[in-house]
């Protein structure tokens, strides 16, 4: 056995998927076609981001961002979009995006044709889906920068932060995904992420919640990854950032063991 | 057994009944509400939870930081007063919008129910009118939900509210009418998320719904004040908060109007281009 | 065993013993045998629903066989289906095509997913190009295609690999006379050149066109095996002879000219009588004073196998 696929034994990460680049390969050439469309998505992020931070801002003025200190609201929301826009990417590539080539375009038969397994799919798409989450969330965190609303360097960790945040998304996304049979399912997903989005700690700190409400609050994935990152922007870096982590990093993995062996049930009939 | 109608026995059949294209409109609805009556379901949660969600987040919930805020609400009311009316208006839009796209290419391109429409005695003027007319019934719906919901949550106090789902329904129209002559003439559904994305998403986030457009730079406040959900917003907000003078109502009104009508001659115009080849 | 050492026999490519295939309780090959050697054209004859694809995705290894044993290219699909798909090429019943991506970007992609340099599939993506004569609409998106072009270009696809074995579900279904043979041609070209083809058809003339051998299939099972001519001889008689009558019902005639044929099916709108000798029977019918509005005598073809074997047509 060779080194290599001793270490992909080890992992929990699904093995066998040598040949997922061809895949994200695959991803790329397609999107060249039609970039424009990869391209007006930075801009969703950043509008909110202006909307509230300076809209709103100037009606909130600064808020208690969790411990006593006083924040300007944009630099308080900026991190939860950051988050919230890492979580809808990777559910619209792992949702919408993989189900019309699950059921329509009929793209993973023709892949499954040659040497590349549901595995490689499963990596491949999920990869992918982070690739194109990480460019967005650089472009977001530049803006974010340059609009004076990032308060310290470990922001550089935000990055990274918003790839384990749409990891996370993009592989449970993906597992649900192989449940759905039509369209209408979809209005499930908006059912989770819509109030999730709206819900988490995002638009106002945990203190404005009933206080019955709040545990339901920190149960949330999205809350993690607002946490997370807003904890990173802002400097105030500690031992609950760990959490956050794991957090997202158990759901990922376990979505991501699901969904390639689902695919693999749903794919290999 | 039902008889067997045969060439050689003719039996009096009822005439198809043909009147002037353009009269004729309530067809295409008739088809357009039969197909609801199958999906209706999916759109409980565009329709209703998705405006009532961001009446409670943004309303209530960053409402509370707002009427803490420095200026302790926002143009002396609490923000959730402030906010309902702006989402009464903004939802029309993107209900509108969402009407308008995706059913009018798969209509034109995919399921191809316009042709079929065409291949009957039905002109391009019903087709279009009918679709709307849908559409006017659907904004109807949400528009009446929404208000009934906002003024349980006590967001809405005044009855002239009564007033705001007619501008609902007309400023839904007015957004509709236009979308449906762009949506005629693309290919596919890419142009779809440019539309999402650089009108619809902008509008939403910038035309008064969620705080004041003078608060924007004067350029932006400028553009903003040319949309027609601005207007929509004025008029809304106006009645809702019992603040509308006679004046500047007929202005709003004027202009959504004439949207509507630019939309409708486009959208028959594009509508002709692709269905009469 | 290895794949090299492997190839250095002439163990059959394909091997299934009581291969079998169940949906839930529906059994859609039920406990098929069969050999398929190195260099043969060789075909699944059958209706729709006799499973046909369900066979050809088991030899494809994208589904796993419910029963019986499988053995492709000395290996086992269920262990190995990758190493086998790798020398396989693929064409499924329906196109695959990317819609996504160029004429020629199908074929680079593919042939990526190969693990094959960008190089070498650069320049098989050329030469693929010239064999479907898809040259000229190598940078045109997939979409307008016509339904030729887009088969063509699947088969050019399913060879960027250079497979040993190329596996074709219902190539020319739905193509126009014309299409079809031009992906004759392109298919005649292969086999010269060694390759292994395993097709599916339920076009007699097809399976008679390209065929070394082929087997018939009818409700999940095999009812006949062997070379077209050889199915013929043993299944049907040289000639047939055709009789059309003016009326809606053929079947009162059938006693009326039953001794002058080894056989007769009555269908809807004919008679076929199976004789040796189609012009003597043809007068006897005459000679009976009986009238026919048309009548014909052809060859036997692989249909009236099909239809001695299960009675039904191929197409229906
Ligand atoms: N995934 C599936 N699930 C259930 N039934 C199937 C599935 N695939 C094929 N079948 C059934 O198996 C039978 C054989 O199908 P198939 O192999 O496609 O036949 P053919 O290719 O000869 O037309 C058909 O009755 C078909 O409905
Ligand atoms: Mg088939």
């Amino acid at each position: 056995m060779g080194t290599a696929q001793r270490v992909s034994r080890m992992m929990p990460f699904p093995a066998g998927a040598g040949m997922a680049r061809a895949l994200v390969e695959r991803n790329v050439r397609a999107y060249k076609h039609a970039w424009t469309t990869l391209v007006s998505g930075f801009f969703e992020p950043v509008f909110y981001l202006f909307s509230l931070g300076v809209g709103m801002g100037a009606l909130i003025g600064d808020i208690d961002a969790g411990n006593g200190r006083m924040v300007a609201y944009a630099s308080f929301v900026a991190p939860a979009l950051m988050a919230a826009a890492a979580m809808n990417g990777a559910v619209m590539d792992s949702t919408f995006n993989l189900f019309f080539k699950l059921k329509y375009a009929k793209l993973y038969d023709s892949v499954l044709a040659t040497p590349l397994g549901p595995r490689d799919v499963a990596v491949g798409e999920i990869s992918w889906a982070l690739i194109r989450g990480g460019l967005y969330s650089t472009v977001f965190l530049l803006v974010a920068a340059v609009a004076g609303v990032v308060e310290s360097w470990w922001a550089v960790l935000a990055l990274p932060a918003a790839v384990l945040i749409g990891f996370a998304f993009a592989a449970v996304g993906m597992a649900a995904t192989t449940f759905m049979r039509s369209w209408q399912d979809f209005e499930y997903i908006n059912l989770t992420i819509l109030p999730m989005f709206l819900f988490s700690a995002t638009f106002f700190p945990l203190s404005a919640y009933p206080a019955a409400l709040q545990w339901v609050v920190q149960a949330t994935p999205l809350y993690h990854g607002a946490a997370m990152i807003r904890a990173l922007m802002l400097g105030d870096v500690g031992a609950s950032l760990l959490v956050h982590v794991i957090y997202l990093l158990v759901m990922g993995m376990i979505g991501a063991v699901f969904a390639a062996r689902r695919i693999e049930r749903l794919l290999l009939t | 057994m039902p008889a067997v109608n045969t060439a050689h026995t003719p039996i009096a059949s009822p005439r198809p009944v043909t009147r002037r294209p353009g009269r004729m409109w309530d067809r295409a609805l008739a088809y357009w509400m039969m197909s609801y009556r199958r999906v209706w379901r999916g759109s409980i949660i565009s329709g209703f939870l998705s405006p009532l969600l961001f009446l409670v987040a943004i309303g209530i919930g960053l409402g509370s930081l707002v009427d803490d805020g420095p200026a302790g609400g926002i143009e002396g009311i609490s923000y959730l007063m402030f906010l309902a009316p702006g989402i009464l208006a903004a939802q029309a839009m993107q209900t509108a919008i969402s009407e308008s796209t995706f059913p009018v290419l798969g209509a034109m391109k995919w399921q191809r129910q316009y042709h079929a429409m065409t291949a009957a005695p039905l002109g391009i003027a019903d087709i279009v009118l009918g679709h709307l007319a849908f559409i006017a019934f659907r904004l109807t719906i949400t528009s009446t939900t929404f208000v009934v919901i906002a003024t349980a949550f006590g967001a809405i106090e005044s009855w002239w509210v009564v007033l705001a789902v007619p501008v609902a329904i007309l400023t839904g129209l007015a957004f509709a009418a236009p979308v449906f002559a762009y949506a005629a003439r693309q290919e596919g559904p890419s142009g779809f998320s440019m539309l999402f994305r650089f009108v619809m998403l902008p509008l939403f986030l910038f035309s008064g719904t969620f705080f004041p457009v003078d608060q924007l730079p004067v350029v932006l406040e400028v553009i903003a004040k040319f949309t027609p959900l601005w207007h929509s917003v004025e008029l809304c907000r106006g009645l809702a908060l019992e603040t509308l003078s006679l004046l500047p109502a007929l202005g709003h009104l004027a202009y959504l109007l004439a949207w509507l009508a630019l939309g409708i001659t486009l959208a028959m115009r594009g509508f002709r281009a692709k269905l009469v080849v | 065993m290895t794949l090299r050492a492997f190839e250095a026999t002439d163990a059959p490519l394909i091997s299934a013993r009581g291969l079998t295939k169940r949906f839930g309780d529906f059994v859609a090959v039920d406990g098929i045998d069969l050999d398929v050697h190195r260099g043969e054209a060789f075909g699944f004859l059958g209706p729709n629903g006799a499973g046909k694809s369900s066979t050809m995705r088991m030899i494809g290894c994208v589904s796993p066989p419910s029963d019986g044993s499988l053995r492709i290219l000395g290996l086992d699909p269920g262990a190995d289906g990758s190493r086998i798909r790798s020398r396989l090429g693929v064409v499924p019943q329906r196109d695959t095509l990317d819609e996504e991506l160029t004429v020629r970007e199908n074929i680079l992609v593919y042939g990526r997913y190969f693990g094959l340099s960008k190089a070498v599939v650069r320049e098989r993506a050329a030469e693929l190009l010239e064999f479907a004569q898809l040259a000229d609409r190598a940078d045109s998106v997939v979409e307008p295609l016509s339904g030729g072009m887009k088969r063509r270009l699947t088969i050019a696809r399913s060879l960027v690999n250079e497979p040993e074995l190329l596996l074709l579900d219902e190539p020319t279904t739905g193509l126009d006379p014309q299409a079809r043979h031009v992906l004759w041609d392109r298919l005649f070209r292969l086999k010269r050149s060694g390759v292994t083809l395993v097709l599916t058809t339920h076009y007699m003339d097809e399976a008679e066109q390209l065929c070394d051998r082929l087997v018939v299939m009818d409700g999940g099972a095999i009812v006949a095996e062997g070379s077209p001519r050889q199915l013929i001889a043993e299944h049907s008689t040289r000639e047939v002879l055709e009789l059309r009558f003016a009326v809606d019902d053929h079947a009162p005639y059938q006693a009326k000219v039953a001794d002058l044929a080894r056989r007769i099916e009555v269908l809807p709108d004919r008679l076929l009588l199976y004789v040796d000798d189609g012009d003597a029977a043809a007068a006897a019918v005459h000679d009976r004073g009986l009238t026919p509005l048309s009548v014909l005598v052809r060859r036997s073809t692989l249909e009236d196998v099909f239809l001695h074997l299960t009675g039904r047509t191929l197409i229906d």
